[in-house]
């Protein structure tokens, strides 16, 4: 029992309550909000040293015990993730602060902000797989409201879409845990592991496998990203940045659980099937990479081949593939946000996102210019920097797996990353000044630096992770060895 | 009573798919509630319809029924409210802002 693994939960969940309070008192909303994410940091940060020193940290709600009651469970896993999520909560939180404008701060953009990391966290930390659909909709919920936040007409549209795609898919999700518990009778996902290992995982427990991993793929973008790139492309810079590094990653952590914890005894049929999606998800993410001459659609099939690249790694599931895939997923969370932010601010400077309208951007804006290039070699995994050393150990897994051919598909779909946001560089920075009249000079020198202080910390953190893999290594291993193990978890969470 | 209950869901499930299928917006949005109400009677029947006491202790009775998926579905029925509430909102919003309830007209600009 530990009750600071409720915190990160809790947190969020007050200040936005409070926050809901200060409406006309935007300074004291700002001040507050970011107080709490810092505080976020720090108890994040206090946890993981924790889970390093004493193993899996757990608390039970109510103080009933796993089988029967609510537990929360902070493996390294989840605590890299909450800390990841943390900071980079943190740099989007400091960005909006500059550009999303009065009127949406005025109207309840910070309390949705923390309760939007209420559900990211929740998710991260539940150890109950009903819960875990609970603390879906509570994410989910927050962002119908930030999509829509502001209500222009594309806003609106595309929430549409995305509220129906996921209802549909929380549904889904219900029925899945429907057929779940009356096969196990159990919800605890440590005790749910440990039954599907007795009944052994075949017929019913195979279809309830696959119904999970459709329902996380639609959250995660995972082949069925159809809904994603509208969706994404929609809200204004800060907002977007934070759905692009946060909300397909609780769908792909919430695959790395099910299908490490409870549904690992088939791979050949289960892993296999995830492997032939991942591969498929980076040859699409890929083609639609390079097919559009729109800055936001570019970054935003980014997100797609990302999403496949991580689930190669838990379909290998070799020890080495799913600690390149961990590193890569932390490393995806930061620069992703880094991007996004930077794409956001090149198309408020350029005014327009079409890469034809735009060029020059370099002779004004240097600093912009190199940080955006730092950004995108390190999406490409350039040595130094943090993508590389998860993309070499995703590669490493996924030959000692003998998956040959989409280790190929991963490699070719990393340079066409490398081409499209390249693209991006040559095309806004260089070159002619572009035909639209640069708004940079009414935005003012001042304004623009107010915004690239965070994507600096996202890129510096990302240098700090590529130079320092020393340091990180012990805290992968620890988190991809409780993944390859089950009963470390199950262990942790049931023994008393 | 098991088999009856699985054709009913059947029944809400496909009334819900066709209505999600058509194009006015209030019609998606009523089959998406038709449809999660098909989850929620799920859960019921998957969890054993009512066959013994409640399960409360001073009851002295042999059989007691599993009160987990009630609660499963209370939860899951304030969500799906919650969602559907949210979305009648939105609806009549763009209606406003968009003059139309047609999916098939909301298309437009794609990449302005």
């Amino acid at each position: 029992m530990n009750n600071l693994v409720v915190m990160p939960i809790v947190l969020p969940l007050l200040t936005g309550a409070v926050l809901i309070f200060f409406r006309e008192q935007i300074i004291v909303q700002r001040f507050l909000s970011l107080v709490s994410v810092v505080v976020l940091i720090v108890i994040s940060f206090l946890l993981m040293q924790q889970v390093k020193q004493e193993g899996i940290q757990t608390l039970y709600a109510g103080g009933w015990l796993p089988p029967f009651g609510i537990a929360l469970v902070a493996d390294m896993f989840a605590m890299l993730l909450v800390l990841t999520t943390a900071i980079v909560a943190l740099c989007c939180l400091w960005f909006s602060f500059r550009s999303i404008g009065n009127p949406r701060e005025r109207y309840y953009f910070y309390p949705l902000f923390q309760f939007l990391l209420t559900g990211v966290c929740g998710s991260f930390l539940t150890g109950d797989i009903f819960n875990l659909f609970v603390f879906f909709e509570v994410m989910l919920m927050a962002s119908y409201v930030l999509i829509a936040h502001g209500g222009t007409n594309i806003q609106l549209r595309e929430t549409m879409k995305y509220i129906l795609i996921n209802s549909v898919s929380s549904t889904l999700f219900v029925c899945a845990l429907a057929y779940l518990y009356s096969v196990l009778g159990t919800l605890n996902m440590a005790d749910l592991s440990l039954r599907v290992a007795e009944a052994g995982q075949q017929g019913i427990l195979n279809v309830i496998a696959v119904l999970f991993l459709i329902v996380f793929s639609l959250k995660a973008g995972l082949f069925l990203y159809f809904w994603l790139p509208g969706s994404y492309s929609a809200p204004p810079t800060a907002i977007a940045a934070v759905f692009a590094a946060l909300l397909t990653k609780v769908g792909i952590y919430a695959l790395f659980r099910t299908f490490t914890l409870i549904f690992y005894h088939d791979p050949g049929f289960t892993h296999q099937l995830i492997a032939w999606m991942a591969a498929l998800t980076m040859i699409a993410g890929a083609i639609g990479a390079i097919a559009y001459q729109d800055v936001k659609q570019i970054l935003v099939y980014n997100v797609v081949i990302a999403v496949g690249f991580i689930v190669f790694g838990l379909a290998a599931m070799t020890s080495a593939s799913l600690q390149g895939a961990i590193f890569y997923l932390l490393h995806d969370m930061i620069i992703k946000a880094a991007l996004f932010l930077l794409g956001g601010a090149v198309i408020g400077i350029a005014g327009t996102s079409q890469l034809k309208r735009m060029g020059g951007l370099i002779r004004r804006h240097p600093l912009l210019g190199w940080l955006f290039f730092l950004a995108a070699i390190a999406l490409a995994g350039v040595p130094p920097l943090s993508g590389f050393i998860g993309k070499l150990q995703l590669v490493q897994g996924g030959i000692q797996a003998q998956m040959y051919g989409i280790v190929g598909i991963s490699l070719v779909s990393s340079l066409f990353v490398l081409y499209s946001v390249m693209k991006i560089f040559m095309n806004s920075f260089w070159g002619e000044t572009g035909e639209s009249p640069i708004g940079g000079e009414s935005q003012g020198g001042g304004a623009l630096k107010g915004l690239l202080a965070p994507c600096a910390v996202l890129i510096g953190l990302s240098v700090v992770m590529g130079l320092g893999v020393e340091w990180m290594i012990p805290y992968i291993e620890a988190a991809a060895g409780t993944l390859l193990d089950p009963y470390i978890y199950i262990d942790a969470v049931l023994k008393e | 009573m098991e088999l009856l209950m699985s054709v009913a869901i059947g029944i809400l499930f496909s009334v819900g798919t066709y209505l999600i299928l058509s194009r006015s917006i209030l019609r998606i949005i009523l089959g998406t509630g038709i449809m999660s109400h098909g989850s929620h009677l799920l859960i019921l029947t998957m969890g054993g319809l009512k066959r013994g006491a409640a399960p409360l202790l001073s009851e002295q009775a042999t059989v007691f029924t599993d009160p987990l998926p009630q609660a499963l579905i209370l939860t899951s029925i304030v969500i799906s409210f919650g969602v559907t509430g949210f979305f009648f909102v939105l609806a009549y919003r763009s209606y406003r802002e968009l003059g139309t309830d047609d999916m098939d007209e909301l298309r437009g600009e794609e990449h302005e």
